[in-house]
């Protein structure tokens, strides 16, 4: 085995810090690094054709009454939706080899595990259509009487649902409480109670100030101007100084954006924590699969036609669509199309379209199979999400946490979001190597985990280059993202990228809105 | 030649003296040592050490008698014997501790050990007597001896009790005395030398050795049992082990034998009947038909399984338990075996060693009859064990006319968790009669009935001989007193596991 070369250790230097990579320096562990890859997601064969590429010329033409492209939530609920409407012409063709873009799962014998997205939220009672699909899959228990429905116990997330790496020891939950002095409880309630103001608030036409989707939640000018500002100034203009509650938001922010809390707007920040809440106090539950939103994307792409490996490249507003697939480039003649696709891609697609604001953040993926579970430090018990205070990368979620195995293999996702600018990110790991991933990776996680380094079997790794859209100050409430949502011609939008914001919920919106689009269209001008 | 010289010329006396008491007092650690693990391991304290002393003086007479045999190299195997004493006495209390869990019949293991160590120890004084010939006449040899041999005595009757149990525990002190004798044996290669000659140097080898090992084991008793963990129980501690799940350990008290899970005490030998009883035959006779399939989730030591293969109906138990260093120990560890009439070893029962959280989910069979012996929910890893997720599908496992029968900790001393659990199961679809029953050791305990429709406590005793529940027993078990009637609680949920807290609280307030 290659002893750990400078390149690798500057490698860990930018992506954890320069104290951990000092570490590898020091000491002379023999660091075994287990066996793995970097696993594909698309990317090189989107790059390939679509900016690389030649322009495809199709021989072969085919009709088709709906085309959806991209097979991400966005796509897959279009298809859903249209088959719910009793329209089953439809074909979803996909870039990659599977289907799910960043909610895709896998599973190895010993679980399934995620790619990207690994949660969604309980629907409250205004959600019938999320209602509707989890109905589907089983997942709901009975019914409140307000409509709300109470969601499959085994899939609401177990506790300990988190805890925190610090100082050698685990704590439950996210805030740290241990230590904290009056002051910053104090700041901590202040920040609850204003949380809690804004998920009970409605405004004069009964929508919430911050909803999930976004496209309920009200335009009041007093709640839209919160977008102009970052969530730090709100932070700082509120008074909420504390070093705990600040880690806090700073946390949600990297966790759910992809930024700090400087860099992401105060609206978005606000969202976080207030659209998690049902009609009053608690938050709503969690919910989770073994292989996250996986489970969702194998739901609904049992029923539709998917063709993957099929790169679209052009989308005319006449309904026209060319592709490159396995046997080649051919084209589409659809009724109906919809665009499923990550804003940047679509821009590219159809040309003369208000353009996306790319700003995109990068995340790298890890799923690490452990053979066995490491021994616990003192302090809380393992959770199903473990955070560790003091590092760059998100820690990492268990996914047989739910299931309530406690013993034996496992497999962990590790999350790490580039806050900064995308293409800074995207050009600073192009030529990493697998090994240089793991070896981040496994400084990361034997900060808790010491001993991690022997009890895994295999790494794999994906980098998102392009994880998710960011809402930046200003992004959310802007004319253009607005105007981006209107279909042109037979051409129909849908995708999170839409809503400024990376959710299932805003995916599923999306690709609702798209399919109920066509559904009008249709019935406007009869076949 | 060694033996060519008078025996006594050149020999320090003094030194040889004080050999003779450590010599002395090694020995009676050893024969007091293996009182305690009698008197520990067997009970009967009485016998234990009349045995062990009785034993042990006429190991010293055989040892006495056969030191006439020995002529040559005295000197040589003087220091020969100190060493096999050193090995045989050092190693003894944790040979003896390792052999109880593993043979039958440890009563002559135990008094195997006291006559090899009395008869070699018997050995000795005679030897250093005629080492020290020459030196002084015959009466102050003998009244210097044996004085330093009693007054060795003495020190070990004072400071076994005083000194040695209480600061290092059992197998400590044995290691401890081992090493001592060690190098006793070791300074007396020095002292002998001249009569030794060439010998010498093969004999500090050894006694290195050994003294060597003693250390190492020393280490290795911390595994044994920690030292913490002996301070801990009230009773010494005479089984421990660690698996990848828990912490197990079994006492040995007074009264009999305790089970410690991560240190919380599971049963105890003298009353754990009137546990397992209650645990057990009230789901068996509630049951519509006599159960002839039943479940057990958690019990590895086999006592609940016990009760249920006393009932003539059954035909197949399945038992599920997580750790498979707790069903092990249930079918190997003797005490437990005997206790558990190897119920763990009938052809009629299934071990499974898994999670019964996920076990439940993936079986698709129906029983008649489920026990349910987890230990109290006192992490959210075993508190899931008591969600309403948990009773729904154990429900769903029940057969249409069976029977559940579950632990659910104290309803005196844990109200609210107790009926946190009884309310958990109605909301997993249980029909529950709550009920509870004194057990010494624990104290009031509750437990739990249930079945998928209505129906009243059985209020008739089984068929079977049994020691505490009779129908008297039955008609109060199904009585809450004032103190432990319902209190309003939430329902435990695997995402808010109220039950862990409601239990913590509780407990807190009785554990000073
Ligand atoms: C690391 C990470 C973690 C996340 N965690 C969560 C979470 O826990 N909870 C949550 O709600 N959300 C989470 N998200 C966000 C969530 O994954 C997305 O919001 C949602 O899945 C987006 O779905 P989509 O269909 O809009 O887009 P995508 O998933 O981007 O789907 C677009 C699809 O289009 C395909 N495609 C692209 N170009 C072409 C082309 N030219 N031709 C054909 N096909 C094409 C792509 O391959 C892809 O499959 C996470 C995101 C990331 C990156």
């Amino acid at each position: 085995m290659a002893a750990v070369g400078p390149s690798r250790r500057d490698f860990v230097a930018l992506l954890l810090g320069a104290p951990v990579a000092a570490a590898i320096g020091c000491g002379s562990k023999q660091a075994r690094i287990p066996p793995g890859q970097i696993i594909e997601t698309g990317a090189r064969r989107g790059h390939a054709v679509l900016r690389d590429g030649p322009p495809p010329t199709p021989t072969r033409w085919r009709d088709v009454e709906v085309a959806i492209v991209g097979g991400g939530i966005a796509g897959l609920t279009a298809a859903w939706e249209l088959r719910r409407k009793g329209i089953i012409d439809v074909v979803i063709y996909e870039l990659d080899d599977v289907p799910g873009g960043t909610a895709r799962g896998s599973a190895s014998p010993v679980t399934g595990y995620p790619w990207g997205a690994h949660y969604i939220v309980a629907p409250q009672h205004d959600q019938p259509d999320l209602i509707a699909l989890l109905d589907e899959l089983g997942a709901i228990e009975s019914m409140r009487p307000d409509g709300t429905p109470v969601i499959d116990e085994a899939l609401r997330c177990r506790e300990l649902e988190e805890r925190v790496f610090y100082r050698g020891r685990w704590y439950e939950g996210l805030y740290l409480e241990a230590g904290a002095s009056v002051e910053d409880r104090r700041q901590r309630d202040l920040f609850n109670a204003e949380i809690l103001r804004w998920s009970t608030f409605r405004d004069p036409a009964g929508r919430r100030a911050f909803s999930l989707p976004v496209s309920q939640a009200s335009d009041l000018p007093e709640l839209t101007a919160l977008d102009k500002i970052s969530f730090a100034s709100w932070l700082d203009s509120k008074g909420f100084t504390s070093e705990r509650l600040r880690w806090l938001c700073d946390y949600s922010c990297r966790d759910d954006y992809a930024l700090d809390a400087a860099g992401t707007s105060a609206w978005a920040g606000l969202f976080y924590f207030a659209s998690r809440r049902g009609a009053g106090a608690s938050y709503q539950s969690v919910v989770t699969w073994p292989d996250g939103n996986g489970t969702l994307v194998r739901h609904f792409a049992k029923e539709v036609p998917i063709e993957p490996g099929v790169v679209v490249t052009r989308v005319d507003p006449d309904g026209t669509l060319v592709a490159v697939g396995p046997q080649g480039a051919f084209g589409v003649r659809a009724k109906h199309v919809v665009l499923a696709v990550p804003g940047f891609v679509a821009d590219h697609l159809v040309p003369d379209r208000p353009k996306t604001v790319a700003d995109y953040g990068a995340w790298a993926v890890a799923n690490l199979h452990l053979r066995a579970r490491p021994v616990e430090r003192l302090g809380a018990p393992p959770a199903w999400d473990s955070v560790i205070r003091n590092s760059k990368s998100l820690g990492y979620v268990s996914a047989t946490h739910q299931r309530g195995r406690e013993h034996g293999p496992t497999v962990w996702t590790w999350f790490y979001p580039f806050t900064g600018p995308g293409d800074v990110a995207r050009r600073e790991v192009v030529d990493a190597s697998y090994e240089d991933w793991a070896e981040v990776v496994l400084r990361d996680l034997e900060l808790p985990h010491p001993q991690i380094r022997e009890l895994v079997d295999k790494i794999e790794i994906a980098f998102w280059g392009h994880g998710m859209i960011r809402p930046r100050p200003g992004a959310l409430f802007d004319p253009a993202r607005l105007a981006r949502l209107q279909p042109r011609g037979r051409i129909h939008f849908a995708h999170t990228d839409l809503s400024g914001i990376a959710l299932f919920e805003e995916a599923f919106d999306h690709g609702l809105r798209a399919a109920r689009e066509i559904v009008a269209a249709r019935q406007a001008t009869p076949a | 030649m060694a033996d060519d010289k008078p025996a006594g010329r050149g020999i320090p006396a003094s030194a040889l003296y004080i050999n003779v008491f450590v010599v002395a007092t090694c020995g009676l650690v050893y024969e007091l040592l293996a009182g305690t693990l009698g008197s520990y391991l067997l009970g009967d304290s009485v016998t234990q050490f009349s045995l062990v002393i009785g034993l042990y003086l006429s190991a010293m007479g055989v040892g006495a008698w056969i030191s006439r045999r020995i002529d040559t190299n005295l000197a040589a195997k003087f220091l020969e014997i100190e060493l096999a004493v050193a090995v045989i006495g050092g190693l003894s209390a944790p040979a003896l501790f390792m052999a109880f869990g593993t043979v039958q019949h440890f009563q002559f293991v135990l008094l195997g050990f006291v006559f090899v160590i009395g008869t070699l120890v018997g050995l000795e004084i005679p030897l250093i007597m005629r080492l020290l010939e020459g030196q002084a006449t015959f009466k102050d040899i003998i009244s210097r001896v044996l004085t330093f041999d009693y007054i060795g005595a003495l020190a070990a009757a004072v400071l076994f009790p005083l000194v040695f149990v209480p600061q290092l525990g059992i197998v400590r002190t044995s290691l401890l005395m081992g090493a001592l004798n060690g190098a006793v044996a070791l300074w007396g290669t020095w002292l002998l030398a001249p009569q030794l000659g060439k010998a010498r140097i093969g004999l500090r080898i050894r006694a290195v050795l050994v003294i060597a090992g003693m250390v190492v084991a020393l280490g290795f008793a911390d595994r044994l049992t920690t030292f913490a963990e002996e301070q801990m129980y009230a009773d010494p501690v005479v089984y421990s082990e660690s698996s990848p799940y828990q912490r197990l350990l079994v006492t040995r008290g007074r009264s009999g034998f305790n089970l410690f899970l991560n240190g919380n005490l599971q049963f105890a030998s003298a009353d754990e009947y009137r546990y397992h009883e209650a645990l057990v035959h009230p789901a068996m006779i509630a049951a519509e038909t006599p159960p002839r399939r039943v479940l057990i989730l958690g019990g590895g030591d086999g006592l609940a399984l016990r009760e249920v293969l006393a009932h003539p109906s059954v035909e197949a138990v399945t038992l599920v338990d997580l750790d498979p260093a707790m069903t092990q120990l249930g079918k190997t560890f003797p005490p437990l075996a005997e206790l558990s009439r190897n119920s763990l070893e009938d052809k009629r029962v299934t071990i499974v060693n898994d999670d019964a959280m996920v076990w439940v989910d993936e079986n698709r069979e129906l029983w008649d009859a489920i026990i349910i012996d987890f230990p109290d929910p006192n992490t959210y890893g075993l508190a899931k064990l008591y969600t309403r997720l948990f009773y729904a599908r154990v429900n769903a496992r029940l057969s249409p006319g069976g029977a559940i029968g579950l632990q659910a900790t104290s309803p005196l001393f844990a109200r609210r968790a107790y009926w946190c659990i009884v309310e958990t199961m109605r909301a997993g679809g249980l029909f529950v009669r709550p009920y509870q029953v004194t057990v010494p050791s624990f104290g009031v305990w509750g437990f739990a009935l249930a079945r998928k429709l209505p129906f009243e406590p059985p209020t008739r005793a089984p068929d079977v001989a049994l020691r505490f529940i009779n129908d008297a027993a039955l008609a109060g078990m199904f009585e809450m007193a004032a103190d432990m009637t319902a209190l309003p609680v939430e329902v435990n949920h695997l995402d808010n596991q109220v039950l862990v807290r409601y239990y913590e609280r509780e407990w807190k307030r009785w554990q000073q």
